[in-house]
């Protein structure tokens, strides 16, 4: 392997450094409409009238839509395979609103004033109703969110719209109740989290046109583009085969961009008017209206013998998805397989869930996708076990911990765990922190106090059986190869670690390789980047690929020489017969490709997973607490992780420490807040408080690779399992700093000083 | 969005003054407040061409232009040096360099925010404002007073105050502060301002008879802590409830008053 | 109104709106590196550098700019290359849509501050957020990058 675990340059690095002009917003021709969104200000209303003709005549309006104008099919903006888990329960524009932000009408003019001075001329007359904004309280509420008949859930995920019910389900194993009767410990908490922004830098944003087909070409900032083709095609009632996606640089996902947040707006402008329209949201709109984690409290209890063997977990999770039901019925899934798998001697368990609907923004896909929220229940449920237990923590995990070989509990990604390191990871992270040294606090010269704590995680990588990773290589005339993907690079620069792989299996320099993505007239289908699937999927497709490439090119040198396929050797440069009686460069080869030929070197390969082998990977983290104000300083965290085969290891390691710092975000700082009447408040950079660099201490990676054998070379996911151990670590190092347990996120300085008064 | 009709870069602050006096008028500092409201201002004065962005300093006091901007005020040495750092200390948390090269000392007083790190450290000093019609005030007088069409013109600090110290407490480290504490210790007499309640800073003058009274406070600040806790009226926003603001408060004081005794015991 | 400035060290005249900010002129200009991030000033995405201060455009008024030396990106394209290959060397760069802003901290910071600690160093940059990276990469790039620097003039 000369380029896979190298740490090579993104591909797209010195443009990214020096800013050209490489995202959406740049790309946009400039005399394209302006397209924005008047918003209601209920969180439940009926629009009984809608008055646009004023706001039309202001000079340059362009179009004016209301719920009056759209298709009346409904159909879900969740960027997921077909059939999608996600209830179809949107139209493009409604006359219920769902939400404080739900969109009432659609305004594009010629300039942004015009718009800004039409979106104020618009009269809506609404029906106030009552809103459900209490998640606990949804679940057969007599108000209803969706009671409309055409609401329709094509799988069965126990849904029913009559009572506000996105998804229900119960599974289990073993004799519960006997298993919990031999269990001398018992932990029985419950945990909350929010629904928290991914923030990513740039904001929602798409612009479309009409090409010389007549088709509707949308150019967004997603990570699904073949599943946006899809769903606009059918939002639109044009089909799939009407729409293309171009996918130009993004700048940051984090799962946001894996639900269609802004591109049915311009396009369904596009469609009616023939123009050209540009949707950019502001900040604003991105932080009240659009796809945020799912709010879940997971209530979870977990029974250990006297020994400290963990046999039993009750977990139930009740996941609030909003007004909408993207990606509801799948997130709250993970909450209990990646969290309840991570111990391998539990002889019975329970995990149930409800999945509610609510009169707040909907909820989407973000980075851990309910796995954080679950490891965040259970890993703080075993913390708090093993001080029951007077045990240390890491032992406790050590006992208990799942191994390689070992049958998975709960997770149904895969019957057995392929590849893991987890008790490897465990055992360095402590060496790296000084765990012995530091468990459970120390008081320091200053008056303040340190304390430690840690968490394990698993992920998956890629949905099994039904993610589909794509690659095209071809052979170019001049021996470079191109390598075009359906997969999107969001910045984490898989464009990069493909090429890396897709060089190794040809043989050639990382240099040689052309890359491309994301186009869906051009690129091959891919599901998109989402579901920590890249690397893993689309890596099996780039070397499927490869190896039929590799073999086209000694088929035709061998031809080109006059051998039997066997008897020719292919170094990535030459072609030879073995022989010694004549050789074909690579460039010789390319060149036959466009004269007189009748094979294409060129190769499509798709991929799909038996099984989804999980990441899995260990977090420490030492906080100084200052006791009278609160104060929290995250000193020190440690990561150690188990990803197989870090492709790139330095896009590795940024993805860990980016992703840790996120978490720590998640775990300290980023609040949401409503107000009464379903406001949310935490509606800009001032208000959400995402880390700044100052804000996420000391952060240390490093990696434990186990070889999964499924991969091509050994490789697992990175992307989502990184943001899942700040919370139950950083509360853990909390708890022992101070001896307050925050069972809510974030851990806010209030929280520990007030728990430390009412307390002492 | 905001929204400007007429942008006029004065050239007096006899021009200035006169746009201001119609209602739909506005004087800019840097713009950052501003620019995040709704409003349509008929006519934009900007304050750049007048040279008011110089910090003098003579023996008995610094004299500060309204359009300096909060990182010059935060890296002037002079300032450094009388204030012994506290005023870096109540800028340098305010978001970032680029923040702070944008927004003017005269626009945050002006503003009079409740979340003023800035106003709460003038405060404590012994500082005036200079208003172009009304003449030279005391910053508590000008705190207290509701915004008119007159224009801030300077601040002025009178180098009487011994020792000052600042401290806030934040929820992340460049957030808007959930209190801000400020104390400027002169001979025979103290001045407590306490911000962010979250509503405008306050200030309690506390007088010594004696020099005894000083000492004795600066090793026991316990009791006059508790006392500001108890007596500061405080509220609750998105960041904190007023239980812990008045905590806070409790905690701060002390630790102000600690730090001016020498015991550098604080954040 | 009519505005005159340097842009990248050139001059140039522009009729404006009185309330257009300096970051609409700029993309308006070509400058497509200066981008928006949020509305509230925290974010430091739009951070150029005015008479070679770092300022944030989306707050200062194009009328503002008269008279006055802006520089964006698109003037550094060297330093700019120079100092993202340290960047690009980390995978710091990730999405990128943070760069720009960053990258032109950076500059106003060796400009400002002589020999920095690290401390100095996130201080100063703490109003450029990053929601990739986690800012490790970043700062291991700034050190190098200082430290290069530093040989760079001691050969020199």
């Amino acid at each position: 392997m000369k380029y896979v675990n190298k740490a090579v340059r993104k591909k797209d690095a010195m443009s990214l450094v020096t800013g050209q002009p490489v995202y959406t917003d740049d790309l946009a021709p400039k005399d394209c409409l302006v397209v924005k969104l008047l918003r209601s200000p209920h969180a439940h209303a009926l629009i009984e009238e809608i008055k646009t003709d004023t706001a039309m005549k202001v000079p340059g309006m362009v179009c004016i839509l209301t719920y009056k104008d759209v298709p009346q099919d409904r159909f879900t903006m969740a960027g997921q395979t077909y059939p999608e888990f996600s209830p179809y329960d949107r139209l493009i524009l409604d006359r219920r609103v769902r939400f404080v932000g739900d969109a009432v009408a659609i305004v594009a003019g010629e300039t942004e004033a015009a718009v800004d001075k039409a979106l104020k001329m618009i009269k809506v007359k609404y029906q106030v109703l009552e809103a459900v904004l209490d998640f606990h309280e949804a679940k057969d509420n007599p108000v209803l969110i969706h009671p409309e008949d055409n609401w329709e859930s094509r799988f069965p995920v126990g849904a029913d719209n009559k009572r506000n019910l996105c998804a229900s389900a119960e599974e289990g194993m073993g004799d519960l109740e006997a298993a919990f009767a031999k269990c001398k410990y018992i932990v029985d908490k419950t945990y909350h989290t929010k629904a928290n922004q991914q923030a990513m830098m740039e904001t929602f944003r798409s612009y479309t046109y009409l090409d010389h087909y007549g088709r509707l070409n949308i150019v967004s900032s997603t990570q699904v583009p073949f599943h946006a083709r899809r769903i606009l095609g059918r939002a639109l009632g044009i089909g799939a085969s009407k729409v293309r996606v171009i996918k130009p640089r993004i700048g940051g996902g984090f799962g946001a961009k894996q639900t269609l947040v802004t591109e049915i707006y311009p396009a369904i402008v596009t469609i009616k008017t023939g123009r050209t329209a540009k949707l950019v949201y502001s900040r604003y709109e991105s932080q009240i209206c659009s796809s945020p984690r799912h709010e879940m409290e997971v209530k979870v209890r977990v029974g250990a013998d006297e020994s400290g063997t963990i046999l039993a977990v009750d977990m139930f999770t009740l996941s609030n998805t909003g007004a909408f039901g993207e990606h509801g019925p799948t997130t709250v899934a993970l909450s209990g397989h990646k969290s309840i798998a991570l111990y391998r001697n539990t002889e019975a368990y329970r995990f149930a869930y409800d999945v509610v609907y609510t009169n707040k923004m909907a909820a989407g896909a973000y980075r851990g996708y309910g796995a954080t929220q679950g490891i965040f229940a259970m890993e703080s449920a075993v913390n708090e076990l093993a001080e029951m237990l007077h045990m240390d923590p890491v032992v406790l995990r050590e006992k208990n911990m799942i191994h390689e070989g070992d049958k998975y509990i709960a997770y149904d990604g895969s019957p057995t765990v392929t590849s893991c390191t987890l008790d490897q990871c465990m055992e360095k992270a402590k060496e790296m922190i000084g765990w012995d040294e530091k468990y459970p606090r120390r008081e320091m010269p200053n008056g303040k106090v340190r304390g430690v704590g840690v968490a394990m995680a698993m992920q998956g990588s890629s949905i099994a059986h039904v993610d589909v990773g794509g690659a095209t290589l071809k052979l170019n005339e001049d021996a470079s190869y191109t390598l075009s993907l359906g997969a999107t690079d969001m910045g984490t620069g898989c464009d990069t670690v493909l090429s890396q792989m897709a060089a190794d299996i040809l043989g050639t320099d990382y240099d040689n390789i052309v890359v491309f993505g994301v186009d869906t007239d051009i690129s091959p289908y891919d599901s998109g980047s989402y579901a920590s699937s890249t690397t893993y999927i689309t890596g099996k497709a780039v070397a499927k690929a490869g190896e039929k490439l590799r073999e086209k090119i000694v088929q035709m040198g061998a031809q080109m020489l006059e051998a039997e396929r066997d008897d020719v050797t292919f170094d990535g440069k030459v072609v030879c017969r073995k022989d010694g009686q004549g050789s074909v460069t690579l460039q010789e080869i390319g060149i036959k490709g466009t004269c007189g030929n009748n094979d294409a070197l060129q190769v499509t390969e798709s991929c799909s997973a038996e099984i989804s082998p999980p990441p899995f990977m260990v977090g420490m983290a030492e906080v100084e607490v200052d006791r009278e104000t609160g104060s929290v300083e995250v000193i020190d965290y440690v990561a150690v992780v188990d990803c197989g085969t870090p492709v790139n290891p330095n896009l590795a390691r940024v993805q860990t420490e980016g992703g840790i710092a996120q978490g720590i975000g998640m775990a300290l700082h980023e609040d949401i807040q409503y107000t009464a009447k379903g406001q949310m408040q935490n509606n800009s950079f001032m208000q959400y408080k995402i880390p700044t660099r100052l804000d996420v201490g000391k952060i240390r990676v490093e990696f434990q690779p186990s070889y999964e054998k499924s991969h091509p070379f050994g490789a697992k996911s990175i992307g989502e399992i990184v943001i899942d151990t700040p919370c139950p670590a950083i509360a853990a190092a909390v708890y022992n700093a101070t001896g307050v347990r925050v069972e809510e996120m974030p851990i806010k300085p209030e929280k520990i000083a007030m728990g430390i008064l009412n307390k002492y | 969005m905001l929204k400007i009709k007429e942008y006029v870069k004065a050239e007096s602050l006899e021009e200035a003054y006169k746009l201001n006096q119609k209602k739909s008028s506005c004087v800019l500092g840097g713009m950052i407040w501003l620019k995040m409201g709704n409003r349509n201002v008929g006519t934009a004065i900007d304050l750049s061409g007048l040279g008011l962005d110089e910090i003098e300093e003579t023996k008995e006091e610094f004299r500060i232009g309204c359009m300096v901007s909060l990182h010059s005020l935060e890296i002037h040495k002079g300032l450094e040096q009388y204030t012994n750092g506290a005023m870096r200390e109540s800028l340098r948390h305010i978001v970032g360099v680029q923040f702070r090269n944008c927004a003017t000392v005269g626009g945050s007083i002006y503003g009079r925010y409740g979340f003023s790190d800035v106003l709460t450290m003038f405060l404590a000093m012994d500082s005036y404002v200079e208003l172009y019609k009304g003449g030279v005030l005391s910053m508590e007088e000008f705190a207290a007073r509701k915004r008119d069409r007159d224009i801030l013109v300077r601040i002025i600090i009178k180098k009487k105050t011994n020792q000052t110290v600042y401290l806030s407490q934040r929820n992340t480290k460049t957030d808007f502060p959930v209190i801000t504490c400020a104390i400027g210790m002169e001979e025979k007499q103290m001045r407590l301002v306490v911000g962010a309640r979250p509503g405008r800073a306050m200030v309690i003058h506390k007088q010594f008879e004696k020099e005894e009274e000083r000492r004795e406070l600066l090793v026991n600040p316990e009791e006059f802590a508790k006392k500001s806790a108890e007596e500061i009226p405080v509220g609750g926003n998105m960041r904190a409830s007023a239980e812990y603001r008045s905590h806070l408060i409790y905690v701060l004081v002390k630790r102000a008053i600690l730090a001016l005794g020498g015991n550098t015991d604080e954040n | 109104m009519k505005i005159k400035f340097s842009l990248n060290g050139k001059m140039v005249q522009e009729e404006i709106a009185p309330d257009l900010l300096l970051l609409d002129l700029l993309r308006q200009k070509g400058c497509y590196s200066v981008k928006r991030g949020c509305e509230t000033a925290n974010c430091g995405l739009c951070t150029v550098l005015m008479n070679k201060k770092p300022v944030l455009s989306c707050s200062v008024l194009a009328a503002r700019a008269d008279g006055q030396q802006i520089v964006t990106l698109e003037g550094m394209q060297e330093e700019a290359k120079e100092f993202g290959g340290f960047l690009a060397d980390e995978g710091g760069e990730q999405c990128g849509f943070c760069n720009p802003g960053f990258i032109m901290n950076v500059f106003a910071m060796m400009e400002e501050l002589q020999d920095p600690t690290e401390e100095e160093i996130l201080e100063y940059l703490s109003g450029n957020l990053c929601r990739c990276s986690g800012f490790m990469s970043q700062t291991r790039s700034i050190l190098k990058y200082l430290e290069y620097k530093k040989e760079q003039n001691k050969e020199a």
